[in-house]
């Protein structure tokens, strides 16, 4: 077996862990968790397998240092490590905090991440290192990175079952906020499993769309009546969200869990993730740009995208440090806070052009 | 006069401490920044044109980008008032610092002090209990747990009261002052590299040297001393396009004289008294002076190095056999019927056409290829096609950079301030002993600035381990 086939395994395992995780939540049967937690467990051993065995073959195509043979060199083998990184991370929330309901929102973006590898058409091979990527920074800076962004996600999941606990004023613009946010993920994850369905389980109209099939099952669909079905029924998930958000709290509250620890582990994921992002993501990386481009900063958009994440993570702890911003208010930031993260890792990736094009498709 | 001008003072000051002026800095660099990063900096204004008409429909896009090419939006981060924006930051930063530091100095400059019993409710961590010990063992054994606590104690008494206390990681709430002054220092290193250094570029063809460099407006910069390429070379991975290492050789000389050689590659720049050569590109230029450079090994295993121009010829060692170079292509492909042809304008895959002549007679005609050795073979020898040496120029980018090593400390003591700042926190411990004969009575109460749950535990730690005996 190669890395690709472990690869494989924890995928499954991961999204079986997140179905099982969200009927936990619904069900609240003791045995149900206990068999996510071991899926997710499981989904992570075999996760590390493939990712030492990848790094084998990575390092036996490309002859040079082991610790420059790190898999992290194009877009999907960083989708698969801050997916690592996720689960980790979450494995240690939960044992630490003894509560298993974060599982439902937390592994849902791992399961996002996945899906996104798979159907966006990237490129799942392993290519041998360009001669900028060629420095042992790369180890440093992009695995802290994925680190920090992995806190930053965690952080998010916490900050959005704060707001479903706490805020349940159905015209507040931070309820309208949340239910959009969580919605938005629902169903773009929704619209990527129909896709995946539709393209990789019966096969359909595989040839037509070589590169990527993200969404061509639903928004982007060929058939414009299917296209216009979909962003209603999008809109409709969304109304629905709105309108039944306050239900979601009686999820969760019976899992012995306070508001109050929710808010504080949203501060505490993003304690931990600045410092590393600022350390991993931009000082290691001006100094690795510094020693391959001669600048140590040159505005390129990831750059900038990363000081405006960095920026709203520093406002966030400015404001509940010194100004003592708690509650929904601050919930609010954090999500702001992932968002800038996602668009810093993905957006610009996948929008903007600039130095980190190999991180592209 | 005297209060109104100092009244102006502490205006500026105020307004430079304030909160509001954190918080429009910090939304304006971080909006200004989005608009910079979706508008192409630095590009031709087509390309942003296109980009507009996209976004608003083609009949305004002329208007707004002669609007965005005003404000400088295509070439932001570098417009006066995005610096002034920065600027801004940092004097808010410095001032908003400088107002709570003396309150924090204040605090730390005066020793921890035994609690009065009053003051022990208010704290956030308290636990009550009984030891079957008299006063004297009891302190013995909390004195012992807190060492293993790692606490440092002092003791105190009063009365029949007896209080153990102790401080741990009070220098940590310096962490944040430290992050904060290194960002200034940063903005420091910034300013004087941007001041005092410059950014340049240099394109060398091989065989050839330069004493200055050249800016991004065309001016000459003076090196100091002069620089030569020897040589410059592409590594490709094993049968593929994909480049393994870009080299340049690069030496330096002064009035003439090699003082230092120096292979570079992306990632290893070259630094010589303050002026560093980055690797940055590449090109090709082929020019009559530019020389094909063989290695030719002949039956009889002689091996021989030539390097001729495009219209000489050479003879095959131990034979009449003369060599023509015929045609010659940077990169040589062959398409699905067969057919050669030329892929690229740069050196990816080099290859000659060779003529061999016996007295007037074309004997054979071959194309030998830089990267495949099985083109090398001939019925007389080896033809190895090393090289069109004096054809490929090394793009270099040459800096100097007096404040990079600021930026480099700055971000230094960041590191520690964060550490400091978001891993440490500054905890206080109180325990208070009273003696009920027999018995002793114990209180034990905890401070801490932050991660109070973390205390918590070790406090509840300490207090199992004195309960199970």
């Amino acid at each position: 077996m190669d890395s690709s086939d472990f690869f494989g395994l924890s995928a499954i395992a991961y999204i079986l862990s997140m179905i099982l995780y969200i009927s936990f939540l619904v069900f609240k049967k003791e045995t149900i968790g206990i068999v996510a937690t071991t899926f997710a467990a499981l989904g992570l051993l075999a996760h590390t397998i493939a990712f030492a065995l990848r790094w084998k073959e990575f390092y036996e195509i490309g002859k040079m240092g082991i610790l420059r043979a790190v898999p992290l060199t194009n877009l999907y083998e960083s989708l698969i490590f801050f997916v690592w990184c996720l689960i980790v991370g979450y494995l240690i929330v939960e044992w630490k905090y003894k509560n298993r309901s974060f599982g439902a929102f937390i592994t849902p973006i791992a399961g996002m991440a996945l899906a996104f590898a798979d159907i966006s058409g990237m490129s799942k091979d392993i290519h041998p290192l360009v001669p900028a990527l060629q420095s042992n920074w790369l180890l440093a800076h992009v695995t802290m990175s994925f680190i920090s962004y992995a806190a930053f996600a965690i952080s998010f999941a916490t900050a959005i079952m704060y707001l479903a606990m706490v805020s349940d004023n159905k015209k507040s613009l931070s309820y309208i906020f949340w239910t959009a946010i969580l919605g938005i993920f629902t169903v773009v994850l929704i619209a990527m499993g129909i896709d995946f369905l539709t393209f990789k389980v019966a096969g359909l109209s595989h040839k037509a769309f070589l590169k990527s099939y993200l969404f061509k099952a639903t928004f982007r669909s060929e058939s414009t009546m299917i296209s216009i079905i979909s962003y209603i029924a999008a809109i409709a998930a969304l109304l629905g969200f709105w309108s039944l958000g306050v239900g979601i709290k009686r999820f969760i509250s019976p899992f012995s869990i306070t508001a109050e620890q929710l808010d504080d582990l949203t501060y505490k994921c993003i304690a931990v993730g600045f410092p590393v992002f600022t350390l991993g993501g931009l000082i290691f990386g001006a100094v690795w740009a510094d020693q391959a481009w001669g600048r140590y900063w040159s505005w390129d958009p990831k750059e900038t995208w990363s000081l405006i994440t960095w920026f709203v993570y520093a406002f966030y702890i400015h404001a509940r440090l010194l100004r003592g911003w708690r509650g929904i208010k601050i919930a609010i930031v954090a999500l702001v806070g992932f968002i800038s993260t996602i668009f810093t890792y993905l957006g610009v990736n996948l929008l903007l052009s600039g130095l980190h094009s190999y991180g592209s498709m | 006069m005297q209060n109104n001008k100092k009244g102006t003072v502490d205006k500026i000051w105020d307004f430079f401490a304030s909160i509001k002026l954190a918080i429009f800095v910090f939304t304006a660099i971080g909006i200004t920044s989005i608009v910079g990063t979706i508008i192409e900096q630095n590009a031709e204004p087509e390309k942003n044109i296109r980009l507009l008409s996209k976004m608003f429909g083609s009949s305004y896009a002329s208007d707004i980008y002669r609007l965005v090419d005003a404000i400088g939006l295509n070439n932001m981060y570098h417009s006066w008032w995005f610096i002034a924006l920065l600027f801004l930051f940092v004097s808010n930063l410095l001032i908003c610092s400088l107002e709570r530091l003396p309150s924090i100095i204040k605090i730390l400059k005066e020793p921890q002090k035994p609690i009065e019993q009053e003051n022990f409710e208010g704290l956030p961590i308290r636990h009550k209990l009984t030891m079957k010990q008299d006063l004297q063992g009891a302190v013995q054994r909390l004195s012992s747990v807190m060492q293993k606590a790692g606490f440092k104690f002092y003791e105190h008494r009063e009365g029949d009261l007896v209080q153990l206390y102790a401080e741990a990681g009070r220098y940590s709430r310096f962490g944040v002052y430290i992050t904060h002054l290194s960002i200034l220092l940063l903005f420091i290193g910034v300013v004087i590299g941007i001041f005092m250094g410059f950014n340049g570029y240099l394109n060398l063809l091989e065989g050839t040297s330069s004493s200055v460099a050249y800016l991004a407006n065309g001016k000459e910069i003076n090196l100091g001393f002069d620089i030569r390429c020897d040589d410059f070379e592409v590594s490709f991975y094993e049968g593929t396009d994909t480049p393994k290492a870009y080299r340049s050789v690069l030496v330096v000389l002064e009035q003439g004289k090699e003082i230092l050689r120096k292979d570079i590659e992306v990632n290893t720049p070259l630094r010589y008294k303050g002026i560093t050569f980055y690797q940055s590109s590449f090109g090709f230029a082929p020019s009559p002076q530019s020389l094909f450079h063989f290695r030719i090994a002949s039956k009889s295993n002689k091996i021989q190095e030539i390097k001729i121009p495009f219209d000489e010829t050479f003879i095959i060692p131990d034979t009449k056999v003369k060599v023509k170079i015929s045609d010659f292509t940077p990169a040589l492909g062959v398409d699905e019927s067969g057919k050669l042809f030329t892929y690229a304008d740069s050196m990816y895959n080099p290859a000659v056409l060779l003529e061999f002549h016996e007295g007037n007679r074309v004997i054979n005609r071959q194309w030998v290829i830089k990267r495949y050795p099985h083109t090398w073979v001939f019925p007389e020898g080896t033809i190895e096609f090393v090289d069109l040496w004096g054809s490929q120029y090394t793009g270099l980018q040459v800096r100097k950079d007096p404040g990079v090593w600021i930026v480099y400390v700055a971000c230094l003591i960041m590191s520690v301030g964060l550490y400091m700042s978001f891993f440490m926190s500054h905890r206080r411990l109180w325990i208070l002993l009273r003696s009920t004969g027999k018995e002793t009575e114990v209180m034990i109460g905890g401070w801490s600035n932050k991660y109070r749950a973390s205390l918590a535990a070790k406090i509840q730690g300490m207090v199992d381990s004195i309960t199970s005996k």
